[in-house]
């Protein structure tokens, strides 16, 4: 006997879903474990063709990543006291020897610091004006809000020319600063439109009790908006972040120096001493983490229904 | 608790008037009930009060005070939402203690452990304190949501058809439980619904409301038996109160346009002949539905009674209630 349920899956639609989402995971996780296998490949292995699936791990791709490198002839190589770490070891085994630290961490710390600072930012100002919008009588507000979400509609970098020249008179050019506000001004359009959403969806009442309550307008936005917004701000941050952390045009352009980001600074490694695929997929790797850590430590935000059912509709 | 004087009291959304000039004296200690259907201004005249609404004109007096220029926290009002509103991201006990921990009371925590148990106890939700707000059921949200208003110590209490949600049996325990709360606190409470129940039982006196403005106050006893027009006998009573037209019986004063008949206003056996139509047997009480010259009419009878339809049954008023052609009571 078979019995039919409108919502329990056959075992046959049960097969077909499963083979579909491997399918899609295989499609889209593939170039992933491509850059994860070659950061640990050794640089032959990484160029060999058939590409190798099986392969001996080497830290090689890691250690150039962090370091800079010289060659030295055999002769002082021989004259070199023994390598007094595994790193050094592995370098040497190439004919060469640590001449010092790469600016990879410098980099990284620079994604990091812009990246977070303007989601930080982003995320701020933009609960601040959605609240606003979704609460208050603002004076043209459609239009407002549609100014707002008409600086998405051309490709940021189509205004560059007069960001660059605008960041090079306001002296903000690789500044951290400088990027931190690009990034932001870029994202807080996505987070108002975000963020307003969210809010509407929280009922008056909530804060009108808290208002009858003994609190302040501020105090009701803080103490009872807030928490229930937290789903639409941990999902609004983590669009801003994913934006700011991959965004490579803009910081070739503005950065160099000091506020340089990852992004433009990994392909820079292939350039040093041979073209060093295990370094750059190291270093691909490393930025993929932060980005991954945030997502799953707000994933748990971004699941709905917490505030499902308090109010009747 | 204080008394409450609203004076003048009008509030236009756009072109809709939807409070217009109500004036009303809410005493200390009075269970004052606002009547009326859906629109008529009830909720408008709570949140006027609370302050989440601004008066066009009028004033809103808290004990001896214009308020009109205080915001919410600063009236000390405590509300009850038609909605619940419990904050959804706190358990019950921090619901409860939501409004004594507000930068106004700054109660220390003991005496909040302390005011939330009793509360909770009053309301027998104190086995759910723990539970999340959104993980009760509809009675025990309303519970605690009259709850977060009961833990205050308020000039009044608003409360906007907090009873509207939930079943007849938990609807009725509640409004005893809430009718003795009020008395034993003798608290000061303003309390909209369009239940006659409610407003009759709970009520030390009525507001009917019919479109924004107040039609008659009174205590609840006067507003049935001395209704100022026809609109506010036609709020309260259960079967609703029959009108036909005056001079179907004789004896109307002059200018009398119709007559207004509660069915315990009609004497059975003499007077004018009717024909029985349908018989309604409740238990308690039958109601007898007649036809008298076309016009339909409700009384009610014996629970035993032998009338059957297609009956006659002869009808006569006693202590009706005469009406003008504008609506308006002749006595």
């Amino acid at each position: 006997m078979s019995s039919y349920s409108i919502t329990e899956p056959s075992s046959r639609q049960k097969w077909v879903a499963g083979t579909l989402v491997i399918a899609y995971a295989v499609i889209t996780l593939l170039p992933l474990v491509w850059i994860l296998t070659t950061g640990f490949k050794s640089p032959v292995d990484a160029i060999a063709y058939p590409p190798k699936v099986l392969f001996e791990p080497s830290l090689e791709g890691y250690v150039n990543l962090f370091t800079t490198r010289t060659r030295v002839s055999p002769e002082q190589l021989q004259a070199l006291p023994p390598p007094a770490t595994w790193y050094e070891e592995i370098v040497r085994n190439r004919d060469m020897v640590i001449a010092g630290p790469s600016r990879y961490g410098e980099r990284f710390l620079n994604s990091v610091i812009i990246g977070f600072g303007s989601t930080f930012l982003s995320v701020f100002l933009g609960t601040l004006a959605a609240y606003a919008f979704s609460r208050f009588k603002v004076p043209l507000k459609d239009d407002l809000l549609f100014f707002i979400l008409s600086t998405r509609m051309m490709p940021p970098i189509a205004v560059a020319i007069p960001i660059f020249l605008m960041f090079r008179t306001l002296g903000l050019s690789d500044t951290h600063l400088g990027m931190i506000l690009l990034y932001t001004a870029v994202n807080i359009s996505l987070a108002v439109w975000l963020l307003k959403g969210f809010i509407d969806e929280i009922p008056r009442e909530y804060e009108e009790a808290a208002l009858i309550d003994g609190y302040t307008r501020f105090q009701a936005f803080y103490k009872v908006v807030l928490p229930q917004a937290a789903t639409g701000i941990a999902s609004t941050a983590i669009f801003c972040l994913i934006f700011s952390w991959n965004e490579y045009a803009f910081a070739v352009l503005l950065t160099s120096g000091t506020a340089q980001t990852a992004p433009p600074f990994i392909p820079t490694i292939i350039g040093v001493g041979g073209q060093d695929w295990p370094a750059v997929a190291a270093g691909a790797t490393l930025f993929l983490v932060p980005v991954m850590v945030f997502t799953i430590l707000l994933r748990k935000h971004l699941l709905r229904g917490i505030t499902f059912g308090a109010v009747r509709k | 608790m204080a008394e409450v004087r609203l004076s003048g009291l009008t509030k236009r959304f756009g072109d809709t008037l939807a409070v217009n000039q109500v004036s009303m004296n809410i005493p200390n200690g009075a269970f004052v009930t606002l009547l009326g259907p859906t629109g008529a201004g009830k909720t408008t005249i709570l949140r006027l009060i609370a302050g989440l609404e601004q008066p066009d004109e009028g004033d809103v007096v808290i004990a001896g005070r214009s308020v009109v220029k205080d915001t919410p926290a600063q009236r000390n009002v405590a509300m009850v939402f038609q909605q619940y509103s419990l904050y959804p991201h706190m358990s019950v006990r921090e619901n409860l203690a939501f409004p004594l921990r507000s930068p106004l009371l700054k109660t220390p925590e003991d005496e909040i452990d302390r005011k939330v148990a009793e509360v909770a106890e009053v309301l027998r939700i104190s086995h759910k304190l723990a539970n999340k707000a959104t993980n009760l059921s509809g009675g025990e949200m309303q519970r605690v949501s009259i709850g977060r208003a009961l833990v205050r110590d308020p000039s009044i209490y608003l409360m906007d058809e907090p009873l509207s949600s939930l079943d007849a049996k938990l609807r009725s325990d509640l409004r005893i439980e809430l009718k003795r709360i009020q008395e034993s606190l003798g608290a000061t409470l303003l309390y909209v619904t369009h239940d006659q129940i409610e407003a009759m039982t709970m009520a030390t006196h009525v507001g009917v409301l019919d479109r924004g403005g107040l039609v008659q106050f009174g205590s609840p006893r006067e507003i049935y038996e001395n209704p100022v027009n026809l609109y506010v006998a036609g709020r309260l009573g259960q079967p609703r109160i029959n009108v036909l037209p005056a001079d179907i019986f004789a004896g109307a004063p002059s200018g009398a346009k119709t007559i207004g008949l509660r069915p315990e206003h009609i004497t059975q056996g003499e007077g004018k002949v009717s024909q029985v139509r349908r018989v309604e047997h409740l238990g308690d009480q039958t109601r007898l539905h007649l036809s008298l010259d076309g016009h339909s009419v409700v009384t009610l009878s014996d629970s035993h009674t032998a009338l059957e339809p297609g009956d006659t049954l002869a009808i006569q008023p006693r202590n009706p209630l005469f009406f003008d052609a504008s609506g308006a009571r002749i006595s």
